[in-house]
């Protein structure tokens, strides 16, 4: 008899067991220490896929060896994406405080690219002219804003979607460029 | 002023929410009938105000009001008025006030048919739906108040609505679900006032069943609109995509079918009382666990609103009173004895108790998947999706099985069945349905596969077992007619729905091994052939809509030379947000197939398109069964079995409050 009446708790046992794990999800993302929606790159500590694509500008070709070499970030964007007309002017922002960043003009139509480039500025070392989009689909890009930092060894860091800004840089990219940047003097690069 | 006037009536709704809840539970404590009848004025008065509220935010969309911030936020001065008028729950605050708008509806339709039920157990039911609607109407008014105003400065126009959702199937689709999710509060307020009352007998299932299948009715017709919606507007044809927020209204409906066929064996056969109450509170969990997940921005979903933890811990808290609640009051009440099993192995209460196993099962495994990568993702296991690979692998064999106990499920009796009775009913029936299933890929002209073969063994199998059932029960009868009339509304309720599951399980099957797709590049005069059919673009043009442009393909579909359709599938750039591209899909439906055209992406600068041509055999089954079931929930919902007779209900209530209280039919305010 007593052990059916505990039979009958068992509903409410497993109940408090998942309500305590919603509540510890909820309190870090309250905190900001858990993020569902933060979707971690398959290409995480490995080489960026090899390319061979043309420069922007000059049309000259670029492959992946030339992004070797420094720590920098690679920035996905195109003139058809509204979140990149927000993120632009920070982007030259960080190119003068000396961030080396690469651009990937994806699915984009170069005139444009070029034509935007002029009249806001270019913070990028060196733009890779991906119209067929297929830099962007070995990286698994699923829309633009995104932004990769890779090392000195060409090795991807980290993967962030959305536009970057000034809150976004110290949250997520600041210590992880200033200890990427220490590997590398430490690798005598 | 306006929205401070619907705010005001929403606050108005939480006093009469909370009066609902205290007053006549207070009345059950003193016996007090006077009290006890303050449950239907106020639920009458709750609803009054909750459409107050809702009426005045419709007219501020319909207004175009920008400084209220959701109408900012989810219209548009160009926006056509049909989609103001739904964008109304095209966000969470909006949705949130619908739900407590269907909460109130469903709290007065109790009050309003339950006329004939003892007072004390409509008060009892009463007060654990006020008690709900004081939770949710709390929910919106601290936390997501949808009369918010941007206010010195109102934009001079709105973001628009999210074009995903301007489209004709999501004017009601979420009206639809949410009278599903909410409407299995019923079964839930009925479970709870049957402890609470400490009557948990064959009564209070009865009762429960009409609403718990309407609502069941509503979350059938809410989920088939939702994937029919998702196969012709996401724009790559398909219909069911395992996403976390169509599994958050799909284990509701899981549960709840479960919780009907238990609530049969209650009613009908005074057993699995305990079971029952169990399902009935983890039914209405399930939907409470639904919103929970889409509002908490715990989960990442295209349906998805935007993440809030404020609201997150509010909806938890909330979910952890009423669930943690009713499981202490479960646990204390709930009948610890096993009901006598006077019940054999081969009984139409097994066969019920197999149906409750594997769609409690199924229902798990979805939840499992569901929550799965949260608890690896909290656990720091790492980031894990469970896609439909898992789900299929695991459910698909598990309703495999469920058809298979059905149809000799249906054929079994209560008690016991004797087994060559029951094997000279059911063997014609399996026969012909092995039959029906290795014939029909040849019939078809389709590929044999084994999936094809699965399938049609299982519908047929399941219609000709419901039909051999039919004919059994009508063997006595003089002519089939005067015996279809004979037979309980109940019962053709449940044979139609069958078949609806039947005519669903067709549509699933066929569709998943038949269909072809191809795409292709296209520029103007284009020729493509898929399925016999084949597809000519004649004409790549620019069309101004009221707030989008598109690029409009015309394709001429045609069979071996004959026209079939012309088709005008379209690419939609909306002026409020330029940067998300819409498919509008051109759509051929057919009973028997569908072919479907999308635009997919502009090559070569727009000169020529990636085209997608798709041939769906049978999709329109799938929803059609789901429409055919939901008739046949509705004929038992309105069976009058269901509905207590007067003279039942009031020797019960003279039998309940009677000799202390001689007052429940002459009270001094009744005869005013």
């Amino acid at each position: 008899m007593a052990r059916q009446r505990l039979i009958l708790f068992l509903p409410l046992l497993v109940f408090i067991g998942v309500v305590v794990l919603f509540f510890v999800m909820q309190r870090e993302m309250g905190r900001g220490e858990y993020d569902p929606q933060a979707l971690p790159s398959a290409l995480l500590n490995k080489p960026l896929p090899a390319f061979e694509l043309t420069d922007l500008h000059e049309g000259r070709p670029v492959t992946s060896d030339d992004l070797k070499g420094r720590v920098a970030l690679v920035n996905v964007w195109a003139t058809w994406c509204p979140s990149c007309y927000y993120e632009h002017p920070y982007l030259n922002q960080l190119e003068e405080r000396g961030v080396v960043i690469y651009g990937v003009n994806y699915k984009d139509v170069p005139e444009k690219a070029k034509q935007w480039l002029a009249e806001k500025g270019d913070p990028y070392a060196l733009v890779l002219d991906d119209r067929q989009g297929r830099l962007g689909l070995d990286l698994g890009v699923t829309g633009a804003p995104e932004t990769y930092v890779i090392d000195h060894r060409g090795t991807v860091r980290m993967r962030y979607q959305g536009p970057l800004d000034e809150r976004v840089w110290q949250e997520s990219f600041a210590a992880l460029i200033e200890q990427l940047q220490a590997e590398a003097q430490g690798a005598g690069a | 002023m306006i929205p401070e006037l619907g705010f005001f009536a929403l606050i108005l709704s939480l006093l009469l929410a909370l009066a609902l809840m205290v007053i006549p539970a207070a009345g059950v404590f003193a016996g007090n009938a006077l009290l006890m009848r303050a449950a239907r004025p106020l639920a009458a008065g709750q609803l009054v105000m909750v459409s107050i509220s809702l009426a005045l935010l419709t007219a501020a969309f319909l207004a175009d009001d920008f400084s209220v911030a959701i109408v900012a936020a989810q219209s548009n001065t160009l926006l056509p008025s049909v989609y103001k008028f739904t964008a109304v729950w095209g966000g969470h605050e909006g949705s949130m006030l619908l739900w407590v708008w269907v909460m109130a509806l469903w709290t007065l339709a109790v009050a309003t048919f339950s006329k004939r039920l003892p007072l004390d157990m409509v008060a009892r039911v009463l007060a654990v739906m006020g008690a709900l609607g004081v939770g949710f109407i709390a929910f919106l008014l601290f936390t997501s108040n949808p009369f918010a105003r941007l206010l010195p400065n109102p934009p001079l126009d709105g973001a628009d609505l999210n074009p995903l959702l301007q489209d004709p199937g999501m004017v009601i689709h979420p009206p639809m679900l949410y009278f599903g999710y909410v409407g299995f509060s019923v079964a839930f307020a009925f479970a709870i006032a049957a402890l609470w009352g400490g009557r948990l007998d064959a009564t209070w299932a009865r009762w429960s069943r009409p609403w718990t299948t309407a609502a069941w009715i509503f979350l059938t017709l809410g989920i088939a609109l939702g994937s029919w919606w998702a196969y012709y507007e996401l724009g790559w044809g398909g219909w069911w995509f395992w996403d976390p927020v169509e599994n958050a209204s799909f284990m509701p409906w899981l549960a709840g079918t479960a919780l009907m066929h238990s609530l049969a064996v209650t009613d009908k056969r005074g057993l699995f009382k305990s079971w029952t109450v169990l399902l009935a509170i983890f039914t209405f969990s399930l939907s409470l666990l639904g919103a929970f997940l889409v509002r908490s921005g715990v989960l990442t979903s295209v349906h998805s609103f935007a993440a809030d933890p404020s609201r997150g811990l509010f909806i938890l808290a909330f979910l952890g009173v009423v669930v943690g609640g009713s499981l202490t009051l479960y646990a204390l009440r709930a009948p610890a004895v096993a009901s006598r099993s006077d019940f054999s192995a081969l009984s139409r209460e097994m066969l019920l108790l197999v149906n409750n196993v594997l769609l409690l099962v199924a229902t798990l495994t979805v939840l499992s998947g569901t929550l799965f990568p949260l608890l690896a993702d909290a656990l720091e296991l790492g980031k894990y999706s469970v896609g439909p690979p898992y789900f299929n692998a695991v459910f698909i064999p598990l309703m495999a099985v469920l058809l298979a106990f059905l149809g000799v499920g249906i054929n079994t009796q209560w008690k016991r069945s004797r087994g060559n009775e029951l094997r000279r009913l059911v063997l014609p029936a399996a026969i012909a349905s092995l039959a029906i299933g290795v014939i029909f890929p040849w019939a078809y002209g389709g590929a044999f596969h084994i999936g094809v073969v699965v399938t049609m063994v299982l519908a047929a199998w399941v219609v000709l077992a419901t039909l051999a059932d039919l004919r059994h029960k009508l063997r006595h009868a003089r002519g089939w007619w005067q015996g279809l009339r004979r037979l309980a509304p109940a019962y053709h309720g449940m044979v139609i729905a069958h078949i609806g599951l039947a005519i669903t399980v067709v549509g699933v099957g066929l569709t998943s091994v038949y269909s072809e797709e191809q795409d292709v590049r296209m520029v103007e005069g284009s020729h493509a052939e898929l399925a016999g059919y084949q597809f000519l673009l004649t004409d790549l043009s620019v069309r101004q809509g009221p707030n989008f442009v598109a690029q409009r393909g015309t394709v001429e579909v045609s069979h071996n030379g004959r026209p079939v359709a012309t088709l005008y599938p379209e690419k939609r750039s909306y002026h409020a947000r330029p940067g998300q591209l819409m498919t509008e899909a051109g759509i051929d439906p057919g009973l028997f197939r569908d072919i479907f055209v999308a635009l997919g992406e502009p090559l070569e600068g727009g000169e020529a398109w990636a085209v997608r041509l798709q041939h769906k055999p049978f999709v329109r089954w799938i929803w059609l069964g789901a429409l055919v079931m939901s008739i046949g929930g509705l004929i038992a919902a309105l069976d009058r079995r269901y509905r207590p007779a007067r003279r039942e209900a009031v020797d019960r209530a003279d039998a309940q409050t009677g000799p202390r209280h001689p007052v429940v039919t002459s009270t001094p305010a009744e005869q005013h």
